[in-house]
């Protein structure tokens, strides 16, 4: 039994957690949710002892009778992975990659003394079958393996000692759908096996809602909600719950409108990559986006639905005419585009970008940040500044925000102001690459109503680049799904998400988690 | 401030000082020989003493460390001036042939012994001050190539370089505006490494006779000189040499000092 009982803590004199009391049953699966900041990760790593520099804590954090932030620092060692195991979200960072994953799932073992050598191997291949790696090698090493498979290596490592509770702080955000459902089913069948604890951190109120026993949702630092999840997401009570709740499905209010004439042409496109170096030469080039056609017409909104790797990145830099295109065609308002197209063509076509930290350099001012696409003109329009302010008021910012750096804001002011940047010089098509991925819940349905807005009054297209289905739903009109640089499926946004036809979609849609709205 | 900072930047703005002084005014003339006034102990006229030629000793390291900070100062002016601009060229075609060629150009002058190669310029050209600091800056070309390569190829997969190509930008531009300003502070904390590597180098040419010619003083030859006396007057290499340490020293406690300072990820990890 895992018991946090009026934990308080404070960073440097800075509240960050006040009176969280949570219970963790054995056996039992409990969804920590919140956004950014609220202080999920902070709970957790208050049990495993792991706090940064200038923590102060009050209240309890119990692995049964035991106090755990009274233990010294030499218990905890003991405590951690042994009692208590923890997977984190980035599994590329989380494995060494200079050992081979056997040995990492082995080191457990080892360091706890609770095998030797020969056995922790054997107990490691176990432990490596069980997460189903069964057929990879022990002497893998990280870079050779993908993601989910990275991932099921750190649960691997993480149960090698049977612990009691097992930590999940965003364990699939990293991840693609199809891979993120596997994950969740495995920690689900490792839960009831080994009759443990899981504390499933998140922000997606879906996950948690396909997966846990009880949730407690978190805010500022505090639990303001906790109850067996069918009840707490039936019910909710507090109004943050239902704020979170609706934001996860929100829809933002969108005018149908006729099709018209198409305001960007993809014909037939090939990108090609180089082949991998064979000595002095090189292998047969990849194909990353292999022969794509589509039609964006004026006032659209098409969405392009993949997984990592499908290409939707690559085709999203040649619709841009940053790459080159080894074949096919690319016509914007009937001109060409490509590496080469005059500034004036590629006025009319411009991006968002996910990130909403590193879309912006971090030395200038927003107001030169923003007027950077005038560049594209022939000259700077004399009003520059004046239209600046403008765009930044179109997107809810105000214009005495120029004067200041981006890492004043938050993500999702910052992620106004790449809209504002990218709307500057009125383009006729924006593409928005993964460009509500990396926001809370609740601002991502602020940042979704303000496109939805922006649409019509600047009279835009949109290509909306996700790998998030509740997202592409709310907001397209057609919907395309690419896999392995092909466009598998591509109809109307309704059609093809009640009626899928290519099996690919079909496990796309199945492997989404769905957030049941009971109502 | 970080501590290693201060503590290495009291000897260089001394020695600095004392260069600059030293264009004005010294004690005495470091040109003019007096046999008569040879190997006085310090005190008196002569704060340092003199040397066998009755030369002032303060004087002469005066004057030296204007010869050592000009020599490594011009040595890394031209590491920069040429090694920047490759480097952000090389990272701005990174995979091309351009990049390919400056990277393996800078390969070729990395596998050769640097003092081997100031000793040929020196051999063809005849050894002066100026064909020192040619054959250092040479060195200094591939060090700031690689630095401003590497720190500028993280920086290319960044949203903002892709935004600003989507406005319209080239990579000369772009390299301008958003790379070079956001590598400044890697470039800033190599030079100054280099530029204590600079005065060891023009310590080290000088010392074989390769640098600065007589009767312009270098610490490099004034050891050199000293070396036959180091039994009678041992503070004639003492005193050059620890210039030459206290110097190299400060340089780069302050280059330390600059790097916590300016890469915020460390100054959060020693907070």
């Amino acid at each position: 039994m895992i018991r946090f009982d009026d934990l308080s803590l404070a960073i440097h004199g800075t509240p960050i957690l006040r009176g969280v009391t949570l219970e963790i049953p054995a056996g039992r699966i409990v969804g920590l949710v919140g956004e950014s900041g609220s202080g999920k990760s902070m709970t957790a790593l208050s049990l495993m002892g792991l706090l940064p520099d200038g923590a102060e804590t009050a209240g309890a954090a119990c692995l049964d009778a035991e106090n755990l932030l009274q233990a010294t620092e030499a218990r905890m060692c003991g405590i951690r992975g042994n009692e208590i195991g923890m997977i984190f979200q980035e599994p590329m960072t989380a494995l060494n990659p200079v050992q081979t994953i056997g040995d990492q799932v082995a080191e457990t073992l080892l360091i706890h003394n609770a095998a030797g050598r020969a056995e922790a191997r054997a107990i490691a291949r176990d432990r490596l079958d069980r997460v189903g790696l069964s057929h990879i090698g022990m002497d893998r090493f990280p870079h050779e393996l993908s993601g989910g498979q990275r991932q099921r290596v750190c649960i691997a490592a993480a149960i090698a000692l049977h612990p009691r509770l097992l930590i999940a702080d965003e364990p699939t955000t990293a991840l693609d759908v199809t891979t993120q459902a596997q994950i969740l089913d495995l920690l689900k069948g490792i839960v009831a096996e080994e009759n443990m604890a899981l504390l499933l951190i998140t922000h997606d109120l879906a996950v948690v809602s396909g997966m846990a026993d009880a949730v407690a949702v978190m805010k500022d630092g505090e639990i303001v909600e906790q109850g067996p999840t069918a009840e707490v997401l039936t019910a909710r009570r507090h109004p943050y719950t239902r704020a979170l709740f609706e934001a996860s499905s929100h829809a933002p209010d969108r005018d149908g409108r006729d099709p018209q004439a198409p305001v960007l042409e993809v014909e037939n496109v090939l990108r090609l990559y180089p082949g991998p170096r064979k000595g002095f030469t090189r292998g047969d080039p990849v194909r990353a986006v292999d022969g794509v056609s589509f039609a964006l017409r004026r006032g659209e909104s098409l969405g392009l639905v993949g997984e990592s790797g499908c290409g939707k990145s690559t085709l999203t830099r040649a619709v841009l005419g940053l790459d080159p295109v080894q074949g096919g065609r690319i016509a914007l308002n009937g001109g060409a585009v490509d590496v080469h197209m005059p500034k004036a063509r590629r006025a009319a076509i411009q991006v968002v970008f996910q990130d909403p930290y590193g879309s912006f350099n971090p030395r200038w001012r927003v107001d030169r940040i923003v007027a950077e696409p005038f560049h594209l003109f022939e000259t700077r329009p004399p009003d520059w500044r004046a239209q600046v302010a403008a765009m930044l008021e179109a997107v809810g910012l105000s214009a005495s925000d120029m004067e200041k750096y981006p890492h004043e804001f938050s993500g999702g002011q910052r992620q106004r102001i790449a809209i504002a940047r990218a709307l500057v010089t009125k383009p006729d098509v924006l593409v928005l690459d993964e460009a509500v991925s990396a926001l809370d819940v609740r601002v991502r349905a602020q940042i979704l109503d303000l496109l939805a807005d922006l649409q019509g009054r600047f009279h835009l297209s949109y290509l909306f680049i996700s790998h998030d289905l509740t997202v592409v739903r709310a907001i397209t009109d057609r919907v395309m799904v690419m896999r392995a640089g092909k466009i598998v499926e591509e109809g109307a946004t309704d059609a093809v998400f009640n009626a899928p036809s290519h099996p690919y979609t079909r496990a796309l849609l199945e492997a989404a988690p769905v957030l049941e709205v009971a109502s | 401030m970080p501590r290693a900072f201060l503590i290495g930047a009291v000897p260089t703005a001394l020695f600095l000082l004392a260069a600059l002084l030293s264009l004005a005014w010294t004690p005495h003339d470091v040109e003019a020989l007096q046999i008569s006034a040879r190997l006085l102990p310090p005190g008196g006229d002569y704060l340092l003493g003199t040397d066998q030629f009755g030369r002032d000793l303060l004087s002469m390291l005066m004057v030296g460390a204007r010869t050592s900070i000009a020599v490594a100062l011009v040595a890394v002016g031209i590491g920069m001036g040429l090694g920047v601009p490759l480097g952000l060229a090389a990272a701005a075609t990174r995979g091309s042939l351009l990049d390919e060629i400056i990277m393996r150009g800078n390969d070729l002058i990395f596998a050769f012994p640097s003092l081997v190669i100031a000793i040929l310029i020196t051999a063809v050209f005849g050894p002066s001050a100026v064909n020192a600091i040619l054959a250092i800056g040479i060195f200094n070309i591939p060090v700031f190539a690689r630095v401003a390569r590497g720190g500028a190829l993280s920086l290319w997969t960044l949203d903002y370089v892709r935004a600003a190509r989507v406005a319209g930008k080239g990579s000369v531009r772009i390299s301008a505006e958003h790379i070079l300003p956001n590598i400044a502070n890697l470039l800033i904390v190599q030079a100054t490494i280099q530029f204590s590597l600079g005065i060891l180098a023009e310590a080290a040419l000088s010392y074989v006779g390769l640098g600065a010619q007589p009767p312009t003083p270098s610490w490099g030859r004034m050891l050199a000189e000293a070396q036959t006396m180091i039994y009678t007057a041992p503070r004639l290499a003492l005193l050059p040499g620890l210039a030459i340490v206290a110097m190299v020293l400060g340089l780069n406690l302050m280059g330390d000092g600059l790097r916590d300072m300016l890469d915020p990820r460390l100054r959060r990890v020693r907070a």
